[in-house]
């Protein structure tokens, strides 16, 4: 299963840097195993060229800090939206990046985000204690269903998984 | 009774926007007010700070154009380390530099244009919100769709050869840059296996000034009426008149194209520009302190540098110069919807200028860095996307920095774009009472011909949204809308 997991955030803002640490830190570990078929990318925030960076893959992992009211990380599917273009007008959603390489190129990799809650969002370097904390859990959790992806299986977790 | 109407949140806008219109007796607009919350503590964060972190540092800023804010404080940093001011680094140097700063242009302009401009203009400004965008461009018109999303990332392809890394590059140091161009990077962009190649982007962004122009054929009143307004331009150029959207001296002209800023070196910018507070909004509005606050603002970014500009340096761009240009008879154009067609003739400019540069052999050069005697101030200066980009720094005998100052391109835009909202106030709110889609539309098209980055100006986190709110004589609100509600 050819999976690309894209990190995205501000790592210059304190915690909004999560999703592009889980994918420095899953990266170190996929090439320390030598596990194949999997491909990393990050980026200060999504945008339109991603549908052509994702039109390749099985599954997509989109990462990405959460000021969201959850217990410290958690995995929601991601179904195409054409919803109007959000407030932000330079940065577009993993739903909108979806519909897009739908709309130009016919078709739409299995695509899940991955929310990481954060804390701390000052001009500083670094992750807060308690986002440090939430990013090991997702990593821990992730190193355990490597192997399931490596073997062409989407793991139950992350089939099952939602954000309550 | 007098009454006030405010718009917020502005979608496609990067930042919170709030329009506040205020309304007389007779329902007639008497003021409008685009408020930005603007945050300035960018400037005191990097105080103590060794100044060779700056141009990494002023990333955190923003992550719309990072690339812009890290060039304008590596120039500012090049004066600090004795390199000079924009002329003194070496031709690697400079030329890697160069070509970052183009592919920021290309990518930046791209966006602007294929996300946020051409679903106003393949739709109408009163169409469904939920279609104007990229997505609905992709369902009328995919091979144009294709084309913004492939453009978009030839230019992020540029910035990372030559940034080094999509977050936080590190390509431009004190004195220089950090690597050269590969010739397997360069080639990337010649052959057209990985992605299609810079001559194709050539011919895409021909293809996008002539939609442009076709559509201007048939839309002149919008194109060229609407928001329209007289003001002054400010931009850099070149020595010799040329745009140069990365080095250059200052200079302005009023509405009537008279030069009333006359080519001055930007590290005397303060004996020229300064910026004003109003009680109402905590982004400042800069103006020229000749002709003073009422008189002395300005618009930047490519309708400015389109009117400053005595030509084009790259041949293709040339020519669609001298047409806007003989467009508007030789004078400077004022339409607000014109700031598209110059964006167009930018993204021309910058995609030649890549090629130019890509087929310099100066780029596979090994000499990166010089440095002189240490300096205790810098100042940056260049063209960004959105305009003028203003970095400066002082620094200490302990090499940290002092002091901070940023003016951003859409701070400089402040007073156009209320100008702005306030033409499209008049023309569609007068008489009314009650805001519609349609009225909420106008002020996001007017503000949006500026492509403010918000985050930027606002040095904000967060999404932010735009509101529109009608208020009587005695500040009482008689109907609010935002977008999308």
């Amino acid at each position: 299963m050819k999976t690309l997991f894209y990190g995205y955030g501000n790592p210059g803002r304190s915690d909004d840097g999560l999703g592009v640490r889980f994918v420095e830190e899953l990266e170190r570990y996929i090439r320390a195993h030598k596990i194949p078929d999997i491909s990393f990318d990050s980026n200060y925030q999504l945008n339109i060229e991603d549908a052509d960076t994702i039109r390749e893959y099985d599954l997509v992992f989109f990462c990405d800090a959460s000021q969201e009211d959850i217990d410290g990380f958690c995995i929601t599917p991601v179904k195409p939206s054409d919803a109007r273009v959000e407030f932000t007008m330079h940065a577009v959603s993993p739903a909108f990046v979806l519909d897009l390489c739908r709309k130009i190129y016919g078709r739409t990799p299995d695509t899940r985000l991955l929310h990481l809650k954060g804390y701390v969002w000052d001009f500083k370097e670094g992750l807060s204690e308690d986002a440090e904390k939430n990013l090991q859990a997702a990593l821990t959790a992730f190193y355990e269903m490597l192997p399931s992806l490596a073997g062409n299986k989407m793991p139950e977790i992350i089939k099952s998984s939602a954000c309550t | 009774m007098p009454k006030k109407i405010t718009i917020e949140p502005v979608t496609r806008v990067e930042g919170h926007g709030k329009v506040t219109i205020h309304l007389d007796d007779n329902m007639n607009v008497v003021q409008s007010r685009l408020h930005i919350v603007e945050f300035r503590g960018f400037e005191r964060f990097v105080q103590g700070r060794p100044y060779w972190e700056a141009p990494v540092l002023v990333q955190r800023l923003c992550g719309i154009c990072p690339v812009s804010h890290h060039l304008a404080a590596a120039k500012a940093i090049d004066m600090i380390v004795g390199a000079g001011a924009g002329e003194g680094l070496t031709p690697t140097a400079e030329k890697m530099r160069r070509l970052m700063h183009y592919g920021q242009i290309f990518q930046s302009h791209t966006l602007h244009f294929f996300h946020l401009a051409s679903p106003d203009l393949l739709f109408g400004i009163d169409a469904d919100p939920a279609i104007r965008n990229i997505i609905g461009v992709a369902m009328e018109n995919r091979e144009l769709a294709v084309q913004g999303v492939m453009m978009r990332k030839f230019g992020q392809e540029v910035i990372l050869a030559t940034a080094g890394k999509k977050i936080h590059g590190t390509g431009a140091i004190p004195g220089g840059i950090n690597k050269n161009l590969s010739p397997e990077e360069r080639d990337r962009f010649l052959d057209g296996k990985a992605f299609p190649n810079i001559d194709q982007m050539i011919d895409w962004s021909l293809d996008a000034l002539a939609f442009f122009k076709d559509y201007h054929k048939k839309n002149k009143d919008i194109i060229d009426n609407f928001a329209r307004f007289p003001s002054s331009h400010l931009s850099l150029v070149r020595k010799d008149g040329a745009l140069d959207l990365y080095h250059g001296v200052l200079r302005a002209v009023d509405a009537e194209g008279k030069v009333i800023l006359h080519d001055v070196d930007y590290r005397d910018y303060l004996d020229y520009i300064a910026e004003e507070v109003r009680n109402w909004t905590y982004m400042k509005f800069p103006y020229l302190k000749k002709y003073g606050k009422k008189n002395g603002w300005y618009r930047v970014g490519p309708l400015a540098r389109m009117n400053t500009a005595d030509f084009i340096p790259t041949p293709l761009a040339q020519k669609e110069f001298e047409e806007f240009r003989a467009y508007s008879g030789g004078k400077p154009s004022n339409s607000s919807m014109h700031m598209h067609w110059a964006r167009l003739i930018e993204i021309l400019h910058a995609a030649e200028m890549m090629k130019e540069l890509l087929h310099d052999p100066d780029l596979q050069g090994d000499d990166l860095v010089v440095t002189g005697e240490k300096q205790y101030e810098g100042i940056g200066l260049l063209e960004a996307p959105r305009g003028t980009l203003f970095h400066h720094y002082r620094i200490n005998e302990q090499d940290q920095i002092t002091m901070a100052n940023l003016i951003v391109s859409t701070t400089n835009n402040n007073e156009p774009m209320n100008r702005a909202v306030e033409e499209v106030a008049k023309s569609y709110l007068n008489g009314q009472e009650k805001i519609t889609e349609g009225m909420l539309n106008a002020v996001e098209v007017a503000i949006r011909a500026y492509d403010p980055c918000l985050s930027c100006a606002t040095h904000a986190l967060g999404k932010m949204p735009l509101e529109v709110t009608l208020v009587d004589n005695k500040g009482e609100m008689i109907d609010r809308k935002r977008t999308g509600s």
